[in-house]
């Protein structure tokens, strides 16, 4: 893994030659020996491992339960932006009905688990491949679309997702589904004082960690993905559609695969949601929080999954740690991203790749407006 | 088992949790309302009724008890998606007894967790009729359920009405189907077949539903929903031409209800709760008193389920009176608990439901919800 | 069912058209800025939203609201409230353009940048007003209330054609909205401006070396779209009398539907558009249930984005004559 991911950080590292302590650990990292990214990797993970500790609660959330909202909204948020992050940062596609997936998943998890009594293992997978088939079949015909028709029609499908399920009373109309099972249990796996494996309806921790190992079976998924011919191509897609595709790149191919991996992602954070929740209905998939994930991927960074990863974090604990100011949550988020947009629109924590892809203004979708700019700045106008 | 964990997570990681230890001797007695304060989903409605639990609970400080309550909100937003880290907070804090959970969404997500936790908890509010039959032990409320509120209603539109043809609509959220559903097959076991449509609260344009009841020409429309949302369908039922007799329930008994429909639109109209608590008779000295005292503390009138607050507060606060000081001690005092509350004669079935299920009608009067009275009694004009 | 839509046929068509007329006069706005700039403005919800208020101000700021009006007196309220209306949503307009866009057009951003900056100005207007615009100037506090119109007009049924009731304030809102699109296709095919937001849609680079200001002529489309948003949120006020923070959202999907239904880009085809939608939603409602209208719509969306990604009347500004 580590040589793969050295060799496109390194091609990617010759653009980005801007200064900073971020720019110095950056170039640090590029040229770090693969024990040293090890060291790095799993030392991350211990830290998730013992983020639950309760002594970090009256800092990190005075007002809830610390570990219960480490498993939704932070851990859910991650692992949603993670798989957003496939379409929107690898092959700069705007998806604004991402949560449909997650709502597929869950419910998948649901109807299956409650009325045909199969258990969470199983239906992981399921939900997993639900998810991706409904989004082959929302891909395929909309993805030879415009990519800015392409946003309109996912949000739409979002909206018929929710509509669909708060209509439908085989799927619990607006009541939702209720008393969904746990995963079953394997008592007496111990660590840092939780049962691992026990999942029971309070403590959240099993979850959580749980939730971990998905994200963390993410994030190398796609780290690989990235610096696969299947990254190369996205890039090229993001970059530039039609050269991509003269190129030889079969382009929706491509891009069908992205959004399937995409609502993949989404689909098992559905799934696990569903298990722990144990109630779902359609008023957990409003427009609203693909709107937040959206957010918290550009604010990270779109195509970085550190970026991605800090910036779903925030946007799931801020909230929470400032309760308070949460009615202004969403004032924030809007003024954010335009700012974002603006000043920053490679993110907080951006791909080096991605930065000097939006310094040139391309990174998805093609030029706004470049062909028309009279002001002679100092913007690049694309040969289109 | 569940005692082990907690032990276990309490000896590896308890060092910093806030007073945990033996239950008895020297703990907080503390009651905790869990709702909705802020958001998009009627933070009026829970500010009622926290407001409610804080009076019960300030006036029972105030006559110096040997340990004062304490009392806490827990804002879940009414999204059954947040509820779960604020009840597990709620368990973290070692509350003794709640007030809530509010609507019927986060009680199903979130009763399970208070009931492995073995802490009471009464909602006011929260009245889908699946609640009951989870066979909860810690789970009460103090209102009756759609069941019954939708035979009550159904049987007044076609009986006290005399309705011959009844259109049903409801806005299809968590609450207002089930009861809808209730009405339609109480006034179809009545003799009346009725109609049937849904609206999106959200949404402003019902011409196609004001097309089908203008077609339908009922003579009693019963909608089960949400004040917002019934005020539009309303007002465009009276512009489109519909005279029919209007009735709604317990989510639409809000003064909000006629502002929005419109003074002339609303008149007439019938919203029935198991509350009593908009405009109740004042011949009653302790409603009177409640009704005061509630204004004095807050500075605005008591509405819907503030009483219900109240009572159930009182039920609790009851239950410490008695010496009862630990989760499972004042949860069995609540299975005896019976007096007089405000809203109505608190006394709980063994399933956790209230006994009392009288439904009280309430009717637009010169643009004011007035108090009717019984709903199986009243006869409006 | 389907007796149901046969018996409420004319009903239905009826109403179709009035909320047809909205849609139109707000697909206006989104079928404009597309045609010159290639840009959903996600944000023009907000405009919409924000021309209801509009209005609004006006009857609290005057004291409109011992109505309703008769005569003379209820053409000069409506007129002013109309007029109000436009002008915040113009105003809101200009704004949203030297805001939000004009820095991104300026840096030749990508496409998704501006998409993304559009979905925050939108998120943005909503929460301003719900947490403080509207608790401060129209509620009682509740910023996510809706709020009250008062009664500018009695609303008495003029005719009636089969089922359909046909009411004073529903024919006014479909004649004024024709007489609009009218003086705004005029405008477009004849005037100076016109023709640059018209050569300007066509060819951007020959627009320029012809002389054509640009940024001049991107701000008259903003604004001209934002005219027609305020004057469908006057009417949206007049015949719902209830608004609030969040009303634009899905009435902008449903006007951007009824914008590619039509032919985005093209100014007819916003009204052939606006009207099919409305109908189409209101004929599937009574068939299938009135809570079934959203997906109707949206799936309608799919399948023309699928089969006619052109619309009914075909593509781009620069056709408007055809």
């Amino acid at each position: 893994m580590s040589d793969n991911t050295n060799k496109t950080a390194n091609t990617a590292g010759w653009r980005g030659a801007l200064s900073g302590p971020l720019e110095a650990v950056r170039t640090h990292w590029d040229r770090a020996p693969g024990w040293e990214r090890w060291a790095v990797y799993v030392l991350l993970i211990i830290g998730a491992l013992f983020l639950p500790y309760e002594g970090l609660a009256p800092v990190m959330s005075p007002e809830s339960a610390w570990s219960t909202i480490l498993f939704y909204p932070i851990g859910i948020y991650v692992l949603l932006a993670l798989g957003l992050n496939v379409v929107i940062g690898y092959a700069g596609m705007l998806d604004l009905g991402y949560v449909a997936f997650w709502a597929i998943g869950a419910y998948t998890m649901a109807t299956m688990a409650v009325k045909h009594g199969i258990g969470f293992w199983p239906l992981l997978p399921c939900g997993i491949v639900l998810a991706a088939v409904s989004g082959v079949i929302l891909g395929a015909p909309t993805l030879r679309l415009r990519g800015d028709y392409l946003a309109i029609v996912t949000l739409g499908f979002g909206e018929i997702v929710r509509k669909v399920a708060e209509n439908t009373n085989w799927l619990g109309g607006t009541r939702g589904i209720n008393n969904i099972p746990h995963p079953p249990s394997h008592e007496g796996v111990w660590f840092a004082g939780v049962d691992l494996f026990t999942y029971k309806i309070r403590d959240a921790r099993p979850y959580y960690y749980l939730l971990v190992a998905v994200i963390v079976l993410v994030v190398i998924f796609s780290k690989r993905l990235e610096a696969s011919r299947i990254g190369r191509s996205w890039t090229a897609i993001r970059e530039d559609e039609d050269a991509a595709e003269i190129m030889g790149v079969p382009t929706f191919k491509f891009k069908l695969l992205s959004f399937a991996t995409g609502a993949a992602i989404g689909g098992a954070a559905g799934v696990v949601f569903a298990a722990k929740t144990s109630y779902v209905a359609p008023a957990n998939f409003p427009f609203l929080l693909s709107a937040t994930i959206l957010a918290a991927v550009v604010l990270g960074g779109a195509g970085n999954i550190p970026g991605v990863i800090v910036g779903a974090f925030l946007v799931a604990w801020l909230p929470e740690r400032f309760r308070g100011l949460a009615d202004y949550r969403d004032l924030a988020f809007g003024a954010i991203l335009v700012a974002m947009m603006i000043f920053r629109p490679e993110g907080l924590i951006p791909s080096r790749q991605r930065k000097a892809e939006m310094a040139e203004g391309g990174g998805g979708m093609g030029h706004m407006g470049a062909e028309i700019d009279t002001s002679g700045s100092e913007a690049e106008v694309g040969s289109r | 088992m569940t005692g082990a964990i907690a032990l276990g997570a309490a000896m590896a990681l308890g060092a910093a949790a806030c007073g945990s230890g033996d239950s008895g001797g020297g703990k907080d007695l503390t009651i905790a309302y869990i709702g909705v304060q802020t958001g998009d989903n009627s933070p009026e409605l829970g500010i009622n009724i926290s407001n409610g639990v804080k009076l019960a609970i300030d006036q029972y400080n105030a006559t110096n008890p040997k340990k004062k309550v304490k009392f806490k909100i827990y804002d879940t937003k009414g999204d059954p998606a947040v509820a779960p880290g604020q009840v597990q907070k709620a368990i973290d804090d070692d509350v003794t007894a709640v007030v809530g959970p509010v609507f019927s969404g986060e009680s199903k997500a979130t009763v399970p967790s208070l009931e492995e936790a073995e802490i009471p908890n009464i909602s006011p509010s929260a009245t889908s009729t699946a609640l009951g039959k989870n066979g909860w032990k810690f789970w009460h409320r103090l209102i009756s359920n759609d069941d019954a509120q939708g035979q009550v209603d159904g049987d007044f539109i076609v009986k006290t009405l005399g309705a011959k043809k009844v259109f049903v609509i409801d806005d299809n959220q968590e609450y207002s189907v089930g009861l809808a559903d209730k009405v339609f097959s109480a006034v179809q076991a009545a003799g009346v077949t009725p109609q049937r449509d849904k609206i999106d609260p959200k949404a402003t344009d019902y011409s196609s539903t004001v097309n089908k009841v203008k077609a339908a020409k009922p003579d009693a429309i019963f909608f089960g929903g949400y004040y917002n949302g019934g005020d539009k369908l309303l007002k465009q039922l009276r512009d489109g031409g519909v005279t029919a007799k209007f009735v709604s329930d317990d989510g639409a008994l809000d003064q909000k209800l006629v502002d929005g429909a419109g003074t002339k639109q609303a008149e007439g109209a019938l919203v029935s709760c198991a509350c009593q608590s908009i405009n109740p008779t004042a011949d009653n000295p302790a409603v009177a008193k409640f009704i005061n005292d509630y204004k004095t503390a807050f500075h605005k009138d008591q509405g819907t389920y503030s009483a219900e607050g109240y009572d159930a507060t009182n039920a609790i606060l009851d239950a410490f009176k008695a010496g009862k000081t630990t989760t499972k001690d004042v949860n069995d005092y609540l299975k005896t608990v019976n007096f007089q509350g405000v809203s109505k004669p608190v006394k709980f079935e063994p399933n956790g439901e209230i006994q009392v299920k009288t439904i009280y009608m309430f009717q637009v009067v010169d643009g004011k919800l007035k108090f009717l009275g019984d709903a199986s009694k009243v006869k409006p004009e | 069912m389907l007796h149901d839509f046969t018996s409420q046929f004319w009903a239905n068509t009826v109403d179709g058209l009035t909320v047809g007329s909205i849609y139109a006069l707000v697909a206006l706005g989104y079928t404009m800025v597309y045609g010159v700039l290639r840009l959903i403005n996600f944000a023009h919800s907000e405009i919409f939203m924000i021309g209801t208020f509009g209005g609004l101000t006006l009857i609290q700021v005057v004291g409109f609201d011992n109505g309703p009006y008769t005569g003379i007196a209820l053409v000069g309220v409506l007129l002013a409230c109309l007029v109000a209306s436009m002008v915040a949503s113009g105003g809101a307009a200009l704004l949203l353009e030297l805001v939000a866009y004009r820095p991104l057009r300026r840096k030749g951003a990508s496409r998704l940048a501006a998409l993304i900056s559009a979905i925050g100005a939108s998120l943005f207007l909503q929460e301003l007003f719900a947490t403080t615009v509207i608790p401060h100037f129209f509620g009682h506090g509740g910023g996510r209330d809706p709020i009250h119109v008062p009664d500018l007009m009695k609303k008495e049924t003029l005719f009636s054609i089969g089922s359909g009731d046909v009411r004073n304030d529903k024919l006014l809102i479909f004649v004024a909205a024709i007489v609009m699109m009218i003086v705004l296709d005029r405008f477009v095919n004849a005037s100076k401006l016109g023709r640059g937001i018209r050569a300007t849609a066509q060819d951007p680079e020959t627009a320029v070396l012809l002389g054509v200001n640009i940024d001049r002529v991107v701000v008259v489309t903003f604004v001209v779209g934002g005219l027609m948003a305020g004057a469908a949120g006057f009417f949206f006020a007049l015949l719902y009398q209830q608004t609030m923070f969040n009303i634009g959202f899905i009435l902008g999907i449903k006007a951007f539907t009824a914008a590619v239904l039509g032919g985005i880009g093209n100014l007819r085809g916003a009204l052939v558009g606006g009207f099919t939608l409305g109908l189409i939603e209101n004929y599937g409602g009574s068939i299938f249930g009135s809570e079934w209208k959203d997906v109707i719509a949206f799936t309608l969306l799919v399948v023309i984005l699928l089969f006619r990604p052109t619309g009914i009347l075909g593509e781009s500004l620069q056709q408007a004559r055809a």
